[in-house]
């Protein structure tokens, strides 16, 4: 299973989670996007990066408590909240968003 | 909150790359936080090696797993409790640690370490204390 961007493929898993980390573009999160039914907005790329930037630092895609919590704490309570962060990813943030940042699933999602 | 809180505790012993059990402990510890229980972590024998600063796995084609110990204050989980006599007999000292803190919500927000430089004795103190000991 793949995606194609602009004719190259990224190999990803049976739930669509790419495989190789290091494949991840911006052209390739709208495409996964799109997939998942996600209009991707400001803010959307705003959690995304954040999911980057977090796993980056950590090596790990933190759970969705704890990314609410930081979310909050970086962007505040507006956005980092249950409610709004399920809005932007009804299929769960942590989990769909994380697809969509080319992270695996996060630690602590079953 | 529930009033069922138990003390667990995820007892580490092992240097981290040599066998799986260090990384699936740290797994293990990430996953069960969720479950608003009362975590500690003990690093004690080669598990201190763990705790190291500047870990460098690239020849061995092993993740770097190190820098997730600096998520556990993100978890809540914020007692790290590391053996001194341990540290010694491998001629570490905290210095040759990762700094590791969590944010006391309690406080301000301040930074606090979460590495707990214990003895020996005071180690088996912290297990008879527990409700849950996990050895990995």
């Amino acid at each position: 299973m793949a995606y194609d961007v602009n004719g190259t493929t990224v190999e990803h898993d049976e739930e669509g989670y790419i495989t190789n980390l290091s494949e991840w573009s911006r052209e390739l999160a709208d495409i996964i996007a799109a997939a998942e039914e996600v209009e991707m907005g400001e803010e959307h790329w705003a959690v995304v990066n954040f999911l980057r930037d977090y796993y980056e630092e950590y090596q790990i895609a933190p759970a969705v408590r704890v990314l609410i919590k930081s979310i909050k704490k970086s962007m505040g309570p507006e956005v980092g909240n249950n409610k709004y962060m399920y809005e932007l990813f009804p299929y769960g943030p942590a989990k769909q968003a994380c697809k969509i940042a080319g992270l695996p699933k996060p630690t602590g999602c079953v | 909150m529930s009033e069922t809180i138990k003390k667990f505790l995820y007892v580490n012993r092992k240097a981290p790359y040599g066998t799986i059990y260090a990384q699936e402990s740290l797994e293990v510890v990430l996953i069960g936080a969720a479950f608003d229980q009362d975590v500690s972590l003990a690093f004690l024998d080669d598990g201190v090696f763990q705790l190291t600063k500047g870990q460098d796995t690239k020849e061995i084609g092993l993740k770097n797993f190190s820098a997730t110990y600096r998520a556990l204050g993100d978890y809540e989980v914020t007692k790290l409790y590391v053996e001194k006599e341990s540290l010694e007999e491998r001629g570490l000292t905290l210095d040759d640690l990762q700094n590791i803190e969590y944010e006391d919500e309690d406080d301000d927000y301040a930074e606090k370490s979460s590495i707990r430089l214990i003895s020996r004795a005071e180690m088996a103190e912290v297990m008879a204390d527990q409700d849950v000991v996990l050895s990995f």
